[in-house]
């Protein structure tokens, strides 16, 4: 393998993108979900169907393309021309896949749904799928190199390290706006600069969260596995600008082949001279490793991520210093989500300019969210802020499943608030779903329909953040315990308007008093379903007595 | 999760633990791990990974390998939920607890398998088969609800079917 310097990187993508084409390429969605659908099974059928059939076709198994619930999905595109999508597809139907289209040029209606081009938008518009993070996803085959590096990877790892200084790339990320995707939106130059300036010379660290905890989420874990490569350039970037030479990536335990492909994508960074020592011939070292969380959700605050690091317990601790002064073993630390660290690349190759004119207000770029829940269309999908609550779930996601009207969507998961369908016209950015009690979150998004108790799902949240207390600071360990039991009491219908009371109380003085944002916002689902909900609260109070 | 296990070593749970444990595993998991800083959690997923759980006997080991004392490594395990104390069992059915799952029916599919094998989550069978347990988002929301047994995933289950799917999935014999 050789080591690339600069001229060679190009160099070698001007002859991947020079090759020629087999004449059909046939791709299959081999993620986890994938993989649970059964597509293993229907990528071994369509290998010997091509085999016995004699055609010129190219195999290749990808990310995930966002259609969850209609996995496995095959996509075949003939001779350039636009590829066709089919979904659910078993053993048997991509034989016949094989026979009419590949082999006979016919596309089998049967199985045909949008492909990735279809559903979205080749311009950012508001209420469209527009991919920046997932560009790649479902459409590279992750584990090579030589496709990412075809689709300019890389390319902005050359340019920084080449043309730009520091202070230019966090320029850029001032000016795209981007803020912080694991839900906070911290502005991300801003992180960026204080790692930097902090104590020069010394050793830093950047840090990739990858400790993706909310149940009902999975955005990261399809970026790790389908486009492994986009975050470590990110990381590489990230890196370079602070001055590090050291850089991790914490991955959950339960995300096994997000694993196997970071760890396999950073070997094959590190034979072609993308990562180690002398990077492109620069003299910049950097190096990467990964490290696995073992199921605690409090791990995705960074004081806590870096406790785990260190292979403590991961209870966060008080806040200042920040990572950026006291990280790591102490040492100024940069800690990035997954899904901020996958548009890295791209602002620094179309500009910040680009990145920032996306979106509306302070929130620029796009959102990836994982949609679940009662919808007809589960998946993962990309758009740009601003889009409202609507346009994804009735327009992308076709709204809910069982034909009944949508009750709420609730976004940001056991730290997010519940968003009633009168509001469903609220554009999707960090401010307005603030203002509502809900927060961005990393993005999850579940769909409720009529049918679905909003006491039921606060109390299931509550359950989870209460056994997800790291027990460090009394609010949070004893306010959720004794919130849970009022509640408990009022679904027993034996609770009075005291109860109601007492709940928020407590909620006032957790959102006030507890150490970590876990704490902080573990009263969100309970206390936004008190405010739009109240009347399933209150038909079950005891009647009042009178005296 | 309350439902993911015991957590703490139980008197009453003397495993044969290491019987086929070599200490040369240890050994080998010690030298890979020791001269990285921090890396107590990574060696405890490699010895997890060999056992199926953190057997006491095994933890002193490899404490003693690594210079880790037994109370740090307790004090670790003890506060993730990844690490069990306890062999598991035989077969591992995993019911997924996301948001997603529980919205439809989750709970219905845990109750039907708990009262199917007269044991709670968190709890193994008698006779060592099978152990049940709920587990957070295993991130396949678009097949909600999602169970696995052992490594297979089933999706979209239906509580009237999981009994026989998880049958047609689980390993027999001892």
């Amino acid at each position: 393998m050789p080591k690339f310097t600069p001229a060679e990187l190009d160099a070698h993508k001007a002859k991947l993108l020079a090759a020629a084409k087999k004449k059909a390429i046939i791709k299959v969605g081999l993620n986890t979900c994938g993989d649970a659908a059964g597509a293993l099974p229907v990528m071994l059928a369509i290998k010997e169907a091509v085999a016995k059939a004699g055609v010129d076709a190219q195999i290749v198994k990808t990310g995930c393309a966002g259609m969850c619930g209609i996995e496995p999905l095959v996509e075949v595109s003939i001779g350039g021309a636009p590829a066709t999508m089919y979904g659910q597809v078993t053993a048997e139907a991509a034989r016949e896949i094989v026979e009419k289209h590949v082999v006979g040029g016919k596309v089998v209606e049967a199985f045909k749904v949008p492909s990735i081009a279809e559903m979205s938008s080749d311009k950012p518009v508001a209420g469209k799928q527009y991919r920046i993070v997932l560009r790649n996803c479902g459409v590279i085959d992750p584990e090579s190199l030589d496709e990412y590096i075809a689709r300019d990877g890389y390319q902005a790892l050359k340019q920084t390290l080449t043309a730009m200084t520091g202070e230019q790339v966090i320029a850029e990320l001032e000016t795209a706006g981007l803020r912080g995707r694991g839900g906070a939106g911290f502005p991300t130059f801003m992180k960026w600069k204080l790692t930097r300036a902090s104590r020069p010379g010394e050793q830093k660290y950047i840090i990739c969260n990858g400790d993706e905890g909310d149940p009902g989420a999975y955005m990261d874990r399809s970026v790790l596995e389908g486009d492994p490569h986009a975050v470590i350039e990110g990381m590489i970037i990230g890196g370079w600008v602070i001055g590090a030479s050291k850089g991790i990536f914490y991955i959950r335990a339960e995300y096994p082949l997000a694993i196997e492909r970071i760890e396999k994508a950073i070997k094959q960074a590190r034979a072609n001279g993308l990562l180690g020592t002398n990077i492109l011939g620069t003299g910049f070292d950097f190096d990467l490793e990964v490290r696995l969380g073992a199921g605690a959700f409090v791990c995705g605050e960074e004081t806590a991520l870096i406790a785990s690091i260190e292979g403590k317990r991961g209870t966060p601790r008080p806040r200042p210093p920040y990572p950026a002064q006291k990280g790591l073993w102490d040492q100024p630390t940069m800690v990035n989500n997954v899904e901020t660290l996958a548009n890295i690349a791209q602002i620094v190759l179309r500009g910040g300019s680009w990145f920032g004119a996306i979106g509306v207000g302070r929130s620029k770029g796009t959102k990836v969210f994982a949609v679940t829940g009662k919808v007809k269309n589960p998946g993962l999908i990309e758009i740009p802020m601003g889009t409202t609550l609507r346009q994804v779930v009735m327009d992308i996601c076709g709204g809910t499943t069982t034909g009944k009207p949508v009750k709420a969507v609730q976004t940001g998961g056991p730290s997010g608030g519940l968003i009633p369908a009168s509001l469903l016209d609220t554009p999707i950015t960090y401010e307005d779903l603030q203002k509502l009690g809900s927060i961005m979150g990393s993005g999850g998004m579940i769909v409720m329909d009529e049918s679905d108790n909003t006491v039921d799902l606060s109390r299931f949240y509550l359950d989870f953040s209460i056994d997800e207390s790291c027990g460090k600071c009394a609010p949070c360990r004893i306010g959720g315990t004794q919130m849970l039991r009022t509640i408990d009491k009022i679904a027993e219908r034996k609770g009075t308007a005291a109860d109601i009371a007492k709940i928020k109380r407590i909620a006032l003085t957790m959102q006030r008093g507890s150490l970590c944002a876990l704490g902080q916002t573990t009263p969100n689902p309970v206390l936004s379903a008190l405010r739009y909900f109240e009347s399933e609260w209150t038909e079950r109070l005891l009647p009042a007595v009178k005296k | 999760m309350r439902g993911l296990g015991a957590k703490v070593w139980s008197d009453t749970c003397k495993e044969p633990p290491m019987a086929a444990a070599a200490p040369a595993d240890l050994a080998t998991i010690a030298k890979k791990w020791k001269d990285k800083r921090g890396s107590l959690i990574m060696a405890l997923h490699d010895l997890q990974g060999r056992y199926g759980y953190v057997p006491r006997d095994a933890a002193q080991e490899l404490g003693k390998l690594m210079d880790v004392p037994l109370a740090r490594i307790y004090e670790v395990i003890t506060f993730y939920n990844y690490f069990k104390l306890e062999a598991p069992g035989r077969n591992i059915i995993s019911v997924c607890m996301g948001t997603a799952c529980y919205l439809k029916g989750a709970p219905e599919i845990v109750a039907k398998l708990s009262e199917k094998f007269s044991v709670k989550a968190g709890e193994t069978t008698p006779d060592k088969m099978f152990h049940l347990q709920q587990v957070r988002c295993i991130g396949c929301c678009g097949l909600a609800p999602v169970v696995t047994v052992n490594e297979k995933v089933l999706a979209k289950v239906k509580a009237a079917d999981v009994i026989d799917q998880v049958y047609a999935c689980a390993v027999k014999g001892a």
